[in-house]
């Protein structure tokens, strides 16, 4: 098999286990978890042997024109590079996890078949954005995505929360998505091509004629998907989803198309020194805030979900001062440990019987009824913490490097300020993130009172999938030295300076929560809280459906918990109340759009009801009036009737003489 | 003899006939009105026949076309008469009124009653 006919049978082969999956999941049940596993596994073997084939060697690029359009044609193309090649490697080794873990977390799920067809999908969908090298192509993975993410969000349907979430979600994006049709069109025709190799040549030969409008188009799109502030409201209430999907879609593939569209597409944005300035504002304003709201979050998957939207931040950071290659490193890194914390999460929810953490710092030994999830957790929120020799700690160093270098002046064509904007904030945020793991970490694992519950052993093929993720959470930063032959070539190995200044900064969040956690936790005896656990023997999704239905009645809000021992209610001090709400912006997006349209609604309802309505009801009372008055002659006497007819036939027989004889006229 | 004649003759049966339809109460009386009118355009299709010499008397022969429908409309329309002495008491024309309208609304309450009401008239 050629690389060309490999890579083309990637996308295709999860592609074809979903449709297969859908078709045949009420007449053969027992072909679904095949169907759901076997061909994603498949589909990630294939992209080990597209990697290895190309090797971080010249891009393969090859098209097939389907029919003429007229005007700018459109190709289906395929474009693999470096970053295509490891890229594809990350989304098929989540998604097959995602899978596997799916098999037993949902496996008493009534809906497991249909969910397991749209995960194939979604998989499909990804990879085809990842593998493909025409924009109109993109576009339509990113569409079904985009769509596959709103059935899979509102899985548990029955629940108000998920229902919200799923169509929050969709509408926002979608909200993204428009603008980023529109940067798509401007983009291709001020190129005259789809295709990602002729748009990148014709912006270095003769540039295009609007670089800032398409770039801020485009970025429109990428906030959307990627959940960049403005537009990163959907994603923490999208944890209202299973934890697999939470895993899969909200935390190492679907958001990260954003990121790997801009990367794909950078000297596009390069070409705006205006578009690389916003860039970096809207990755720190993202970063700083997702970092406080999550240090506020009770539910442990909207802590992760702030911060991916924060993770996300760097990566946008990283391209905003040009350097794609500690992008992509950085998405890397993050899909792999922020997988596995999600998933470690599903376990910990599990366990637990509650997403709550002011609910799990009030049980002992929930790390001993875990010892799978403990350990690949901690290791996990370490990376996430940036914690050397982990993972995360080589992709942040290279993100604050790049930022270092632009900021110093060392990159051509990035403005400075964008520079020492994401610099700033990244160390910012930094000290952020690591406060928030180890809030997580302490809030979780050493908790204080009753004993937790006793739900048996986790499945062996969750805590399987969570060691399988620990390999690249552990050693994925030791590849730093490789990586740039797969990239732009340039250096991801980190640099002194921001190294010993990240990793003390980190440090010393931690440190300062755990502080701050020494001084609240002798708190947490005298105001107890209770949760509501799912029952012992309840299957995994059913106890977080539970979790995620019971969250909003218990504690009075999805995102916060009243808890006086939660540190990060010290640390945050007056903020605390506004992170724990995303700092208002619903209440914002309510007053700006969600008011006005339901007036406008009301007042469609008014003109429809009052004025449209009285011209209906009129032309029915009419007639009806009319044919009152008839009623009248009706007296019932023969007679009468038979006078009208000959005073009539009489006037008739008058009037046809006299106009026979035409004296009348 | 001049056309005049049985014109005017017959002009003068059809007003009576038309006066004993519309102002007669008794049906018998508003049958025989009914061939008044007949015989009086039967005396025209005569006098007309023979004034113009008809060579095939199309007149005449209408004229008996006429006399015999009549002979079967008077024999049905007395049968009808005498069912609707039988059961109203009464062959009142202008007290025949059930399919008379009623005030708005009460239409369906009506036609729900008229059984009543007629078992009432036989009482």
């Amino acid at each position: 098999m050629t690389l060309t006919t490999t890579a083309v049978l990637v996308p295709l082969l999860p592609f074809l286990g979903a449709v297969a999956g859908l078709f045949l999941g009420r007449r053969a049940p027992g072909f679904v978890r095949p169907l759901a596993v076997l061909p994603t596994l498949a589909a990630a073997a294939l992209t080990v042997v597209v990697a290895v084939g190309q090797g971080g060697g010249t891009a393969t690029d090859v098209a097939t024109r389907l029919t003429p359009t007229g005007s700018i044609p459109i190709d289906l193309a395929l474009h693999v590079d470096g970053f295509a090649a490891l890229m594809a490697v990350l989304v098929g080794v989540v998604a097959t996890c995602v899978q596997l873990y799916s098999t037993a977390y949902l496996r008493e799920d009534p809906r497991y078949a249909s969910y397991a067809a749209l995960v194939s999908l979604f998989t499909s969908a990804m990879l085809l954005v990842v593998y493909t090298g025409d924009l109109m192509v993109l576009l339509v993975g990113w569409e079904v995505m985009g769509i596959c993410s709103y059935f899979l969000v509102g899985h548990y349907w029955e629940t108000e929360t998920a229902r919200a979430a799923s169509l929050k979600a969709f509408l926002v994006t979608k909200l993204g998505d428009v603008p980023f049709l529109f940067g798509i069109f401007a983009l291709a025709a001020d190129a005259g091509t789809f295709r990602i190799t002729g748009i990148l040549g014709s912006v270095a030969n003769r540039g295009l004629d609007h670089p800032t409008l398409i770039a801020l188009l485009l970025l429109a799109g990428v906030a959307g998907k990627s959940a960049q502030f403005p537009l990163h409201t959907w994603l923490p209430d999208a944890m209202a989803g299973p934890t697999p999907v939470s895993a899969l879609i909200h935390a190492a593939t679907m958001v990260a198309a954003g990121i790997y569209v801009v990367a794909r597409l950078l000297p596009v944005f390069a070409a705006s020194a205006a578009a690389l300035i916003v860039m970096a504002v809207m990755a720190a304003i993202t970063m700083v805030g997702s970092g406080l709201a999550a240090l506020a979050q009770d539910d442990i998957k909207r802590v992760l979900a702030y911060s991916t939207v924060g993770q996300l931040g760097y990566m946008l950071g990283a391209l905003a001062v040009g350097d794609r290659g500690a992008a992509v490193f950085h998405l890397l890194t993050h899909g792999a440990f922020k997988a596995l914390l999600f998933l470690g999460a599903g376990v910990i929810i599990h366990a637990a019987g509650t997403n709550s953490l002011a609910a799990m710092s009030r049980m002992t030994g929930l790390a001993r009824r875990i010892p799978d999830a403990y350990w690949t957790v901690t290791v996990a929120l370490l990376a996430l913490a940036a914690i050397p020799p982990f993972a995360g700690f080589f992709s942040k160093e290279a993100v604050l490097g790049a930022a270092e270098h632009a900021a110093t002046g060392g990159a051509h064509g990035i403005p400075g300020a964008a520079g020492w904007t994401v610099l700033v904030s990244g160390l910012l945020t930094a000290l952020l993130t690591a406060a928030y793991a180890t809030r997580l970490w302490l809030l979780v694992f050493k908790g204080s009172g009753v004993e937790a519950p006793d739900h048996g052993r986790q499945p062996l093929v969750m805590n399987a999938v969570l060691w399988v993720l620990f390999v690249p959470t552990l050693a994925l930063g030791l590849t730093a030295p490789f990586l740039p032959d797969w990239f732009d070539g340039r250096s991801l190995a980190p640099a002194l300076t921001t190294s010993v200044l990240g990793t003390g900064i980190a440090v010393a969040g931690g440190l300062v929560t755990y502080a701050a956690w020494r001084h609240t936790t002798a708190l947490a005896a005298r105001t107890p809280i209770g949760a509501v656990i799912a029952d012992p023997d309840a299957p995994p999704g059913l106890a977080e459906e539970t979790a995620i239905a019971t969250h909003a009645p218990v504690y009075g809000s999805v995102a916060a918990a009243p808890d006086p021992a939660d540190p990060g209610r010290l640390l945050l001090g007056p903020l605390q109340p506004h992170a724990a709400v995303g700092f208002h912006l619903d209440a914002v997006y309510t007053a700006l759009f969600v008011r006005p349209v339901r007036a406008a609604a009301t007042l469609v309802r008014f003109l429809d009801r009052e004025v449209v309505d009285t011209y209906v009801r009129g032309a029915g009372a009419a007639p009806r009036w009319l044919g009152a008055a008839v009623r009248r002659a009706q007296t019932g006497n023969v007679q009468t009737y038979l006078g009208a007819l000959l005073a009539g036939s009489l006037v008739l027989a008058v009037a046809a003489v006299l106009i026979a004889t035409g004296t009348g006229a | 003899m001049h056309l005049a004649y049985p014109a005017v003759l017959a002009v003068l049966l059809f007003c009576t006939g038309l006066y004993g339809v519309l102002a007669r109460r008794n049906a018998i009386l508003v049958l025989m009105s009914v061939e008044l009118m007949l015989n009086a355009v039967n005396l025209n299709l005569v006098a007309f026949d023979v004034w113009l010499r008809d060579t095939l008397h199309a007149g005449q022969a209408l004229t008996l076309f006429t006399i015999t429908v009549a002979a079967a409309e008077i024999g049905i329309g007395l049968a009808i008469v005498l069912l609707v002495y039988r059961n109203r008491g009464s062959s009142d024309i202008d007290r025949l009124r059930d399919l008379a309208e009623r005030p708005d609304g009460a239409d369906a309450e009506a036609t729900n009653r008229q059984p009543d009401t007629e078992a009432e008239a036989t009482a």
